[in-house]
């Protein structure tokens, strides 16, 4: 293999396993260090740069973060990164102003945002500081978007996403709320700079077709119009016995919210095999916690009415098929179909978007798939000052998306107010500092905890299934907190070979607990990743090789599993080894 | 400074036989100066005891002063040892093996232990062909004690004070090979490659095994003026042969073309394969092996690898035809056999 070029910013970078699979690329390990510092106005304050949301999304974030863990490769689970986010909003200094300066002069440029979720918000929030004018569009008669009429109070109580959204709004936004875009044309006959198109995925599946939808319709609702019923309040109560049909995260809230209004009975259907379900796992796991079953392989049939009323569903079971290739397919299995008695019926089986306040001689191309044509990297649609982000760019998604694209919009827009190149984009800050303290000592705590992960304390499950609006969890407090944060393996923490001076004693070998360094003979990636002291086999992680040593051999080292416990470099004679701590920072819009 | 490894080790670390991983055979983390050779002796042996699925309780570690005599502190930490004083570890030894012939044997040694103070110990433990395996690790100074000329120093090697050895030095190897020992190797802590089957061939081999593993001592003799330096070392070493060890039991797999290769049978049916770098490199001789030292000394090259063997040679218990079995496990009616039995001795004396 050719030597490892670690100028490349990435390759750092992928080391650090968590903020690379973050789509915002949070400095996770940095803050979870200051969290075990105590430093929590500081660890807030890199989230909020990051991610926008730290309060919100340290409740409800999808977290690929997590799975992407090295400390899951290690042993058995994930540092609790989400839930450390959210101590740092809880703990972090009430009378801390975060808010960014925003500059009195205006720069003259006027931006057009619709639709108040979490992707146009971050546009205003890294547009702001800038001296922008932002008007802000939403139907709704408060910012937040999905997060406020989707996202269920006992998962992410309105205070909590008050704080996050007002801490924006303050800063100088111009909104014009209850006000629905039924026209974009009206909006760019306004003569803005640029607009922005965060309107979201607005739109449940139905299921239309099913006999008796019609005739049951009074007890059939779409989840997320049920959901935001509930949060405004038009719907108080629901039937005894509730069904919710289909797999995913919306279904999970609406169960849940089911039982909370008062529902004796609530069981989620699944057409696929359980494993197959696209909600989180964790998300599973609170409703089935919540003594709510989950029935999988049943395809609804029909709505059985009788007498005008609602009083079953009727489905076909079905066995899941694997074809050579591994698909896999379902087919009706030989029993006959069931009745599921219940006296109604929540349907979430999916989300569409819906651009209906397009018009069709904007210009704008839309796709097959009925969501507009868009340049990947900058967000830009086929009209040059309109810009797409969030669900609505590219299909639903999650909150963290939506910050990312938001954070990639603003910066597109930032450029074409400037009248640059869209594409020479401001790559990421980065810098490589040694954490070398003394002899062998280190400015990072590069011991490594045995600690399994923490659970997060919730309330009363009594108390909680009773009253939607208390939140589940209680969060953890300061000293677990603590101790969760000592899980972190300080992946940032890099280890950085210098093979000049490397005398090939072999005394980073040998005391290694991961095995990770080899020297040995150089050779194609496949042949180097068979020979290496331990297996190799994990592709996604890279193999660091060295140029040529004096023996002829190389050095390489497999990142997988590297606890960056500093062994290596406390046990090098000559310094080869050094840990170096790697900050990479995305951009946001207006730096170079 | 870590004083502690992390508990996490690779998950896909293998097992051997006895369903043990690595780690079963570490010992505490090393307070040796960064890059001893020491250390990296220490590993092969852990290594080596890994591979052949030793059974940690049946080993007993016995050392004696140094920072080499340190070591069974950081290998092998379920087994039994023995820190005897100053070159005093092959009387240790010797009564320890006489006690109990059924253990194994890792004497630690340095070569100022070795070679100065613990020279005659040393030269008893070859004459009797003891059954212990011998590991001296040479750094040509005495390392504890902050880096003065041992007795394995070369001539005009100097260390960090920059003063060139005036003496002679004693080839540890030669001199074994000429007291008696019949297993007599040289290793590098450098070259795990061809240290850890030498270690492997030690431990199968019945009877004094002697090997005497070059560690250089980062701290005081790697300089470029010595000649215990990783580099002079690396660049002075000459392989007798390169091997490979198959333990009894596992099957073999390698074919050796004819001519190249010569199989060794040991004492209890393992097989050591010999790969002659030089063909008709002899190590099964005496005479041939200390010829094979001195001609590459001559040139300025130090022969390393498996210098010679004797499978066939008698241990110590064989020599004075002793107990079979463990003194522990002797009862009353095998120490006192009774008046027949005395009389029966009584009678071939007559
Ligand atoms: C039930 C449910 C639970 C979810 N849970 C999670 C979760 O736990 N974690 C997570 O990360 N994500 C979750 N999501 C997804 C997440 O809410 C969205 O991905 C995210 O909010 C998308 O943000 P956005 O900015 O693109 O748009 P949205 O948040 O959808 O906001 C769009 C806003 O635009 C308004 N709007 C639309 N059209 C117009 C118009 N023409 N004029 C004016 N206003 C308009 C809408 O009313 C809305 O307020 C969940 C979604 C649902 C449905
Ligand atoms: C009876 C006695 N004499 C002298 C010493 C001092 N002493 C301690 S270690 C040592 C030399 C050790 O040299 P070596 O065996 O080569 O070990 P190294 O430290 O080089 O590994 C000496 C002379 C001692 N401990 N005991
Ligand atoms: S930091 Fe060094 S010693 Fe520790 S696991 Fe990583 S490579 Fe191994
Ligand atoms: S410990 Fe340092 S000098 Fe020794 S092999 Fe490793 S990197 Fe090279
Ligand atoms: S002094 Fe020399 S022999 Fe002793 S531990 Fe340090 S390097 Fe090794
Ligand atoms: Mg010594």
């Amino acid at each position: 293999m050719q030597p490892t070029n670690t100028d490349n910013p990435e390759y750092f970078h992928k080391v650090i396993d968590c903020q690379y699979a973050c789509p915002s690329h949070t400095p996770v390990p940095e803050y979870i260090r200051l969290i075990g510092q105590g430093k929590y106005d500081e660890a807030f304050r890199i989230n909020w740069i990051s991610n926008v949301f730290p309060g919100v999304l340290g409740r409800i974030c999808d977290r690929p973060c997590e799975p992407a863990c090295r400390r899951s490769r290690v042993e058995e689970t994930p540092v609790a990164i989400c839930r450390l986010k959210r101590v740092t909003a809880d703990y972090k200094n009430p009378a801390t102003d975060f808010r960014l300066p925003v500059p009195s002069a205006k720069n003259g440029k006027r931006i057009a945002l619709i639709g108040a979720g979490p992707a146009s918000l971050t546009v205003a929030r890294d547009l702001l500081p800038l001296g922008y004018t932002v008007d802000l569009y939403d139907d709704q008669s408060k910012a937040g978007g999905f997060i406020r009429t989707q996202v269920p109070s006992f998962r992410l109580p309105e205070k909590v996403l008050n704080e996050d959204v007002d801490r924006i709004l303050t800063m100088g936004v111009t909104t014009f709320f209850n006000q629905y875009v039924d026209s974009l044309k009206k909006i760019v006959d306004q003569g803005y700079d640029a607009i922005f198109v965060g309107t979201g995925a607005p739109r449940g599946r139905d299921l239309p077709d099913l006999p008796g939808r019609r005739e049951g319709a009074a007890e059939i609702f779409i989840g997320i119009d049920w959901l935001a019923g509930v949060l405004y309040r038009h719907i108080v109560g629901c039937g005894p016995r509730v069904l919710v049909l289909g797999g995913g995260n919306t279904a999970m809230d609406c169960c849940r919210t089911a039982k909370r209004l008062g529902a004796d009975e609530v069981s989620v259907i699944v057409r696929s095999p359980r494993a197959e379900m696209k909600a989180s796992p964790w998300e599973i796991e609170d409703a089935l916690e919540e003594g709510i079953p989950i029935i999988d392989n049943h395809a609804p049939l029909e709505f059985v009415v009788e007498e005008g009323r609602l009083t079953g569903m009727k489905f076909q079971k079905m066995t899941a098929v694997y074809d050579r290739d591994g698909r896999r397919r379902l087919i009706p299995s030989a029993e006959p179909p069931v009745v599921i008695a219940c006296d109604q019926v929540i349907l979430a089986v999916g989300q569409m978007n819906s651009f209906p306040f397009i018009e069709g001689d904007l210009g704008l191309t839309m796709n097959d798939h009925g969501l507009p044509v868009l340049d990947r990297t900058t967000h830009q649609s086929t009209v040059p000052h309109i810009f797409f982000g969030g669900d609505a760019a590219f299909g639903p998604k999650n909150v963290i998306t939506a910050v990312a694209h938001g954070h990639e919009a603003a910066i597109s827009i930032d450029l074409f107010c400037q009248g640059r190149d869209l594409h020479d984009r401001p790559g990421p800050a980065h810098t490589l500092v040694s954490q070398k303290m003394g002899m062998q000592d280190w400015l990072y705590d590069s011991s490594v905890s045995v600690d399994k992960r923490h659970a997060v304390p919730t309330v009363d499950r009594a108390k909680s299934l009773r009253d939607r609006l208390i939140e589940v969890e209680l969060g953890f407090d300061k000293p677990t907190a603590n101790h969760e944060a000592s899980r972190c393996l300080n992946c940032d923490v890099q280890t950085v070979f210098t093979y000049s001076t490397c005398i090939e004693c072999d005394a980073c070998v040998d005391i290694c607990p991961e095995m990770c360094i080899t020297f040995t003979d150089n050779g194609d990636a496949d042949d180097l990743r068979a020979r290496l002291l331990a297996p190799a086999d994990n592709r996604e992680q890279d193999l660091y090789v060295s140029p040529p040593l004096p023996t002829g051999r190389v050095m390489v080292k497999d990142e997988n599993v590297c606890l960056h416990c500093g062994l290596c470099a406390e046990r090098c004679p000559t310094s080869s080894w050094e840990m170096m701590k790697y900050t990479y920072k995305s951009r946001v819009a207006g730096e170079k | 400074m870590s004083t502690e490894k992390p508990v996490f080790r690779h998950p896909q670390a293998t097992r051997n036989t006895l369903g043990l991983t690595r780690k079963d055979y570490e010992g505490a983390v090393s307070t040796l100066c960064a890059g001893c050779g020491h250390d990296s002796t220490t590993n092969a042996i852990i290594q080596a005891c890994f591979e052949l699925a030793v059974e940690p309780h049946r080993v007993v570690k016995l050392s004696g002063i140094g920072c080499s005599s340190k070591t069974p502190a950081y290998f092998l930490s379920r087994s039994h040892g023995f820190n005897a004083v100053h070159g005093r570890m092959p009387s240790v030894a010797t009564g320890a093996n006489m006690a109990n012939r059924e253990l194994l044997y890792i004497g630690i040694s340095g070569d100022g232990d070795t070679a100065s103070i613990g020279m005659g110990q040393f030269a008893h433990a070859l004459r009797r062909n003891l059954n212990l395996n011998y590991i001296c690790m040479n750094n040509g100074c005495y390392g504890l004690t902050k880096g003065q000329d041992s007795a394995t120093a070369d001539f005009g090697s100097a260390g960090k004070k920059g003063v060139p050895n005036p003496y002679s030095s004693i080839d540890l190897c030669e001199l074994a090979i000429g007291l008696g020992a019949s297993f007599v190797a040289r290793g590098f802590s450098g070259d795990k490659q061809q240290l850890v089957p030498l270690i492997m061939g030690a431990f199968a081999h019945q009877g004094l095994a002697f090997i005497d593993v070059i560690s250089p001592c980062v701290t005081f003799n790697n300089t470029a003026t010595s000649t215990k330096s990783y580099e002079y070392v690396r660049e002075h070493s000459e392989a007798t042969n390169t091997f490979d060890f198959i333990p009894l039991q596992q099957e073999i797999l390698t074919h050796y073309p004819e001519g190249t290769s010569q199989e060794v049978i040991m004492h209890d049916g393992s097989i050591i394969h010999l790969h002659k770098a030089e063909a008709g490199l002899t190590i099964t001789s005496r005479r041939k092996a200390l010829d094979n030292l001195e001609e590459q000394k001559a040139r300025g090259r130090l022969l390393t690898g498996l210098l010679y063997i004797n499978p066939e040679s008698k241990d110590t218990h064989e020599i004075i035809n002793s107990t079979l079995r463990p003194l522990n496990s002797l009862g009353e009616a095998d120490l006192c056999p009774g008046n027949a039995a005395l009389q029966q001795i009584n009678a071939g004396l007559r």
